[in-house]
């Protein structure tokens, strides 16, 4: 089967981006698929809008004055401490949205959409607002940017060096958890290094630590200094050196190419395409934008075998909804409560290996939530959800969950931009709507058939129409994939 | 109905005995609509990281005394099991449970390195991994991978909640999860969905595992929907959360259903602050439920089969904090209840208040050694491939 222009131009915004958006959607009938990528690369290359929701709480609490013992001891007072504790909750959920939002309207896609990436890449699920806000910052500025110095910043952010306990690596005592992520998950992947290894890359990071002012701080008098033998050399190393180390090693870059082909590409790795891909980025540096160049203007991604194969994370579903169908969302705390129910919270990875994705996205209930989230969004269904409490991400859920239950909240409360969505299809004929309507919402090669469908439009008015071949279509599991 | 004869072999070692009987045969069974020895799980998660120390209380240790000088519950106010230990007050139903020996109290549960943040060490407990191993499938979801291929409805095991847990998801199985039978049964998009299930047509193998889960949910729906109306339960039941979640438990027991394993939640038992009264709300819940779930149980024959058994995710510090509450701690008790337990009582020694790690109690009972046990003893599956592992059986099933 011949793959339309099209079918290949919205590959490309599912994968690169989230989605195709409603206003620009019509241009893909005649756009080719360098001059789209073309667009991605220039849309993304401005300067990075920093999310800061919050101010660092050193600051707020008048500490910059006070010596790093005082402020450790104002910091261990229980009361200051649940303050920052609910406000840091408060502003992870602001963030959350924020970065939501941005996805959904910035036209840095190919930057928004590859930092989700990464943020699954180093997960880190901390409670103080301000170094994940921080994290974020290095991750959304990096994306695009040199993976080496992207793995550099991230392992020197306190909010990676406090969720993996590198603050406890100390010479006397040293805590491994630090650096045998770095090698199991950040850069070689297991089965590529030796326990002993591991041992030794700890010591060569002890005294990597951070004050409470969140910076990083190299403690000299914690660090072991002696002779480590790391990947079958020896040397006086330090954390750098051992970085660099892991990025002189091909399996490094082999590691994460795979990866990448996995979430970007098809769960099938082909061999062949993935260390094609491995080779030149090893050779340019690790540079992420060549590689991305390298796969999207590929032949091979456009093959029919790699589109409408991937099942969307459900950030990617919430965003691409949005993308389609612009809205205005009354209630921020409905985008929270489907990314609970759903199973990826921003923020908040199920540990640090990140969200497995796949087929792990899919049970019942959540695979039943899916469907109905186009009905919730825009015909206010009701939401009808109540996930169980969880004690780390509360964020105002169980303040819904009794609305729910005196059921005042109805549905997302969306007010969708049908005139915008309908221009989308404005000079398509009336026979040829649904099938137009469906090539537009669905990338897999099976698709609904025009007589089911049939059976569910509403014929009252063409905007009717299109509206309810929308919305059914959205919430088929079609339309789980991209 | 063809059935392939190895279809039928799996199927048969997870279906009642009942299920593959003619309808015209159940007829003659009533009272008793289940024969006996459908073994059946319900793992209660107290969610938060319940106080064990304050839940069974060493009545007679100086150390918990001097550790919890607002919070320890004196021995005169402690539902007393034995010379050295008392329940808390508010579990009254668990120490008449207790004194009809279908109580059995396991101390020092826990595992190696434990992990204090409330989500990493839940993580650990559902996918029964070790500290330092991240597995993406739960103890339960594996069981269900290992019992139930071929299986049509995911009915074997089942969460009421409207979320799933990492615990119910196996690699290729997952159990499902709804609050209410007819909530499930009434999507409001299901003919739509019927519709388009009917329609497609298998091909690539992505989408085809999306519809295969979709239309096992939808006849479920269904077949749960049916079965929770059979034989509603007539008992009375407190008009909680868990109360309800029970209900529907037992009328499903009673049905002819083929669930194996159901899992219900409560929470927050996170008590950093005013612990006392938080945790008397929670317990006077679990007491209420719990003394309805075993009384309807008893009064239909089927007490025996039905192991009921709690477990959180970690323990908390012996020394209480300065919001009288208490911190995360390590090691905790669990509870289990049966008809059919083979000891009773309290199993091993309570914690050892003067030997602990960092301010922590040490774990004498790895929780994978009860998994193993539960999965082994109770379900007949074979505990060492759910778990990877060989771990040693206990012996209070």
């Amino acid at each position: 089967m011949q793959v339309s222009n099209r079918l290949k131009n919205q590959h490309l915004l599912w994968r690169s981006a989230f989605g195709p958006m409603a206003e620009n959607a019509a241009i893909l009938e005649s756009i080719s698929q360098k001059n789209l990528w073309a667009l991605l690369v220039k849309t993304s290359s401005k300067p990075v809008e920093k999310i800061e929701v919050t101010k660092n709480p050193v600051d707020e609490y008048g500490m910059t004055t006070a010596t790093p013992g005082e402020m450790q001891k104002k910091l261990n007072d229980p009361e200051i401490r649940k303050k920052i504790r609910e406000q840091s909750r408060d502003d992870i959920k602001n963030m959350n949205i924020r970065w939501l939002d941005t996805m959904v309207n910035s036209e840095a896609q190919l930057r928004e959409k590859m930092s989700l990436f990464w943020h699954g890449h180093f997960a880190c699920r901390i409670q103080n607002s301000y170094f994940s806000q921080e994290l974020l910052h290095i991750i959304r500025t990096n994306a695009l940017g040199s993976f080496a110095d992207m793995l550099k910043a991230v392992s020197k952010s306190p909010a990676m060096l406090q969720f993996l306990n590198n603050q406890q690596n100390k010479k006397s005592h040293p805590n491994e958890n630090f650096a045998r992520e770095v090698m199991e998950l950040f850069t070689m992947g297991r089965g590529n290094y030796t326990e002993t290894d591991v041992k030794e890359a700890a010591r060569a990071f002890t005294g990597w630590a951070f004050n409470p002012g969140g910076e990083f701080v190299f403690r000299k008098n914690q660090h072991d200094d002696g002779s480590k033998t790391f990947l079958g050399k020896t040397g006086n190393y330090d954390g750098d050196d051992i970085l660099n180390m892991l990025l002189e090693h091909k399996q490094t870059a082999n590691y994460i190419s795979k990866k990448i082909y996995r979430y970007f590409v098809n769960e099938n790795v082909n061999e062949e395409n993935q260390q094609w891909l491995s080779t030149r980025f090893y050779a340019n540096n690790y540079d992420i934008a060549k590689l991305l160049e390298d796969i999207y203007t590929s032949d091979w991604f456009y093959s029919e075998k790699n589109i409408g194969v991937k099942i969307k994370s459900p950030v990617e579903l919430l965003a691409g909804i949005r993308r389609l169908l612009p809205m205005q969302l009354e209630n921020d705390q409905a985008q929270l409560l489907f990314q609970r129910a759903l199973g990826q919270i921003l923020f908040y990875p199920p540990n640090v290996a990140g969200w497995p994705g796949g087929k792990n996205w899919i049970d019942s209930s959540s695979l039943m939530l899916r469907l109905r989230i186009p009905q919730i969004l825009t015909i206010n269904d009701a939401i009808n959800i109540m996930p169980k409490a969880d004690d780390d991400v509360q964020m105002g859920m169980m303040e819904m969950t009794v609305r729910k239950v005196k059921d005042t909240v109805r549905g997302g409360t969306a007010t969708v931009d049908w005139p915008s969505v309908n221009t989308i299809f404005e000079k398509v004929q009336r026979e040829q709507l649904l099938e137009n309507i469906t090539a537009t919402v669905l990338q897999t090669r099976g698709k609904v058939s025009i007589e089911v469908l049939n059976k569910y439009v509403n014929t009252e008015s063409r905007e009717n129409y299109i509206k309810s071949a929308l919305v059914n279509l959205m919430a088929t599991p079609e339309y789980q994939l991209c | 109905m063809l059935i392939k004869r190895k279809e039928f072999i799996q199927i048969g070692s997870l279906a009642t005995a009942s299920l593959m009987l003619p309808k015209f045969l159940k007829a003659f069974e009533k009272p008793m609509m289940v024969p006996p020895g459908n073994k059946v799980v319900v793992v209660v998660q107290l969610s938060g990281g319940n106080d064990g120390l304050n839940t069974v209380i060493p009545v007679r240790n100086d150390i918990y005394y001097r550790e919890r000088p607002v919070l320890g519950i004196t021995k005169d106010k402690a539902l007393l099991l034995t010379d050295e230990t008392g329940l808390n007050p508010a579990l009254q139903a668990f120490k008449g449970l207790y004194d009809d020996g279908n109580l059995a109290i396991m101390n020092s549960v826990g595992y190696p390195n434990p992990d204090r943040s409330h989500f990493r060490s839940m993580d650990i407990w559902h996918s029964a991994s070790e500290s330092n191993e991240y597995i993406n499938t739960g103890w339960l979801g594996r069981y269900l991978d290992a019992q139930c291929k071929g299986c049509d409805k995911p009915t074997q095991a089942m969460e009421l909640d409207d979320v799933l847990s990492l615990a119910l998801k196996g690699e290729v199985n997952k159990g499902l999860a709804f609050t209410d039978p007819r909530k499930l049964f009434n999507t409001s998009n299901g003919k739509f969905l019927k519709d388009v299930n009917s329609d497609h047509k298998p091909g690539e193998e992505t989408i085809d595992y999306l519809y295969k889960t979709m239309s096992a949910t939808l006849s479920s729906a269904e077949y749960i929907f049916e079965q929770s109306k059979a034989h509603p339960s007539s008992q009375t039941y407190p008009n909680s959360e868990l109360g309800k979640d029970l209900k529907t438990i037992a009328s499903l027991i009673f049905s002819d259903i083929n669930t194996k394993v159901y899992y219900v939640s409560l929470g927050s038992f996170d008590t950093h602050v005013g612990q006392e009264n938080q945790q008397k709300r929670l317990f006077t819940e679990l007491n209420e439920a719990v003394k309805a779930f075993t009384d309807d149980l008893k009064s239909n024959n089927r007490f025996e089969d039905v192991l009921m058994m709690t477990f959180s995710e970690f323990g908390r510090r012996v020394t209480q904090n300065a919001s009288n509450g208490t911190d995360h701690g390590t090691a905790n008790n669990m509870f289990f209840i049966s008809g059919g337990l083979k000891e009773k009582g309290v199993l091993n020694a309570m914690p050892d208040l003067s030997d602990l790690n960092e301010g922590d109690l040490k774990h004498k009972v790895d929780f994978k050694d009860v998994y193993a046990t539960v999965l082994n003893k109770w379900l007949a599956a074979d505990d060492k491939l759910i778990l990877g592992k060989t771990h040693s059986h206990l012996n209070f099933i």
